[in-house]
């Protein structure tokens, strides 16, 4: 099952420690977090890989982005 | 495309870093103050006496490398389609945060650049300013895993995302109108310095220039001093840390090349030596910044792509370096001001009011 995390409108560092809480509680091997801006995108794919992780797909959606995680 | 993520990798913000790192020194040699080749707070608060805001007659400058951050920041985000006009996020406590992190700051006499810089030149105090900005961002820290949360931005009108790029145009257009005059403390609306760091200058379109270049670059590359120390504390994660340690390995080259590497405690330019207030004044900034969620110059970049928070954090900065100067809080060569001290410690316990009231377990 995928776990769905929206971290739009939230600034730095909320998207990635929502990201890793979720990672951590260990629910699911997949993750789907949005995001509004390229930093957050970035962050959030960075701090996949140092998990273990991997940033599977990055897809434009609306004004933002949805990353999809999964563990590697 | 390719730019940005050559920037946003590894390399790219050491390269980000170190091109501050000798850029920085070089304003220095043009004509900037000692190891204040730049210093977003130190600059913002000349900014606030140029326009009156506040009267201490050694520190009014229209700085132009603010003006270049903000604007290189927007040209990067126009030019890779990432300008988002964005506000809401707890303007008024951005506000706030921004006054008592240039209240720290001014205690200290420098943000978390200025003190990479003054450590670059041989200036010991700024290891005590370092270590007090760690300090605040740890304590930051431990509200960020407790929850704390300033919620979410809404989409806005592009308008609004071009407020702080157009009060910057405003600005440049003031030093235009009214450039200084020789011997003069005013021209028109703008007040300037006739002795002090606020008369020590490198020329105007260089200072302009590298300020665009350094926005632009550090739009691109998410450069952040105060994201440096939190994303180790918080993460573990070196990546923005191997961009400050850049910024501070090539300023050092740089200034022993240049001959503005002089070692000591005492006598540094625009600092003091005492050890606790420069521990402390940095530690209510790093606090005030870890909890708006980053350092001065990235409150910068964010608001030249649009974010209308960090616009209001700066205002907030410039607003309290007009306090800062008016009640004596602010620090001199000579030690911390006559009402630094309290100031501090108003500001430190603003700043824990903010952090323990001001959490979600999950921002909605």
């Amino acid at each position: 099952m995928t776990t769905k995390i929206d971290a739009r409108g939230l600034s730095c560092p909320q998207p990635v420690l929502m990201t890793l809480g979720e990672i951590k509680a260990g629910g699911s091997g997949e993750i789907e977090v949005l995001v509004d801006t390229d930093t957050a995108k970035e962050n959030i794919s960075r701090a996949a890989v140092s998990q273990g992780w991997k940033a599977a797909d990055v897809a434009e959606e609306g004004d933002g982005y949805r990353i999809t995680i999964r563990k590697g | 495309m390719k730019i940005q993520n050559i920037l946003a990798t590894r390399w790219g913000i050491i390269g980000v870093g170190a091109f501050i790192g000798i850029l920085a020194p070089l304003l220095q040699k043009l004509g900037n103050p000692g190891n204040m080749g730049i210093c977003v707070a130190c600059f913002e608060r000349d900014i606030a006496g140029a326009l009156g805001l506040h009267r201490a007659g050694v520190v009014q400058y229209i700085r132009p490398e603010i003006i270049g951050l903000v604007l290189g920041s927007l040209i990067a985000a126009y030019l890779f389609k990432e300008f988002r006009p964005r506000l809401g996020s707890a303007p008024i406590v951005r506000f706030v945060l921004g006054a008592f992190a240039m209240i720290g700051a001014l205690v200290f006499l420098g943000c978390p650049w200025r003190a990479a810089l003054r450590l670059a030149g041989g200036d010991g105090n700024a290891i005590l300013g370092i270590l007090g900005l760690v300090f605040g961002v740890w304590i930051g820290t431990l509200f960020l895993k407790k929850g704390y949360n300033l919620g979410r931005t809404q989409t806005t009108h592009t308008a609004a995302g071009w407020m702080m790029p157009l009060m910057m145009l405003g600005l440049l257009a003031l030093i235009i109108i009214f450039p200084q005059i020789e011997g003069q403390d005013k021209n028109g609306v703008l007040f300037y310095s006739l002795k002090g760091p606020g008369v020590m200058h490198a020329p105007l379109l260089i200072s302009l220039g590298v300020g665009l270049a350094v926005g632009f670059l550090a739009q691109r590359s998410r450069f952040c001093t105060m994201g440096a120390i939190r994303d180790v504390l918080l993460f573990r994660q070196t990546h923005l840390l191997s961009g400050v340690i850049a910024l501070i390995g090539a300023a050092f080259i740089t200034n022993l090349i240049l001959g503005q590497f002089h070692p000591g405690f005492a006598g540094q330019p625009v600092a003091h030596t005492m050890h606790i207030w420069n521990f402390a004044g940095m530690g209510l900034a790093g606090l005030a910044f870890a909890l708006a969620g980053g350092c001065p110059g990235r409150q910068l970049f964010l608001s030249g792509e649009g974010d209308g928070d960090a616009a209001v954090f700066v205002l907030g900065m410039i607003v309290g370096a007009g306090f800062a100067h008016n009640f004596g809080l602010a620090s001199s060569p000579g030690g911390v001001g006559p009402y630094g001290i309290p100031a501090v410690i108003v500001g430190i316990a603003v700043c824990l009011f903010i952090g323990f009231a001001m959490r979600k377990r999950s921002a909605v």
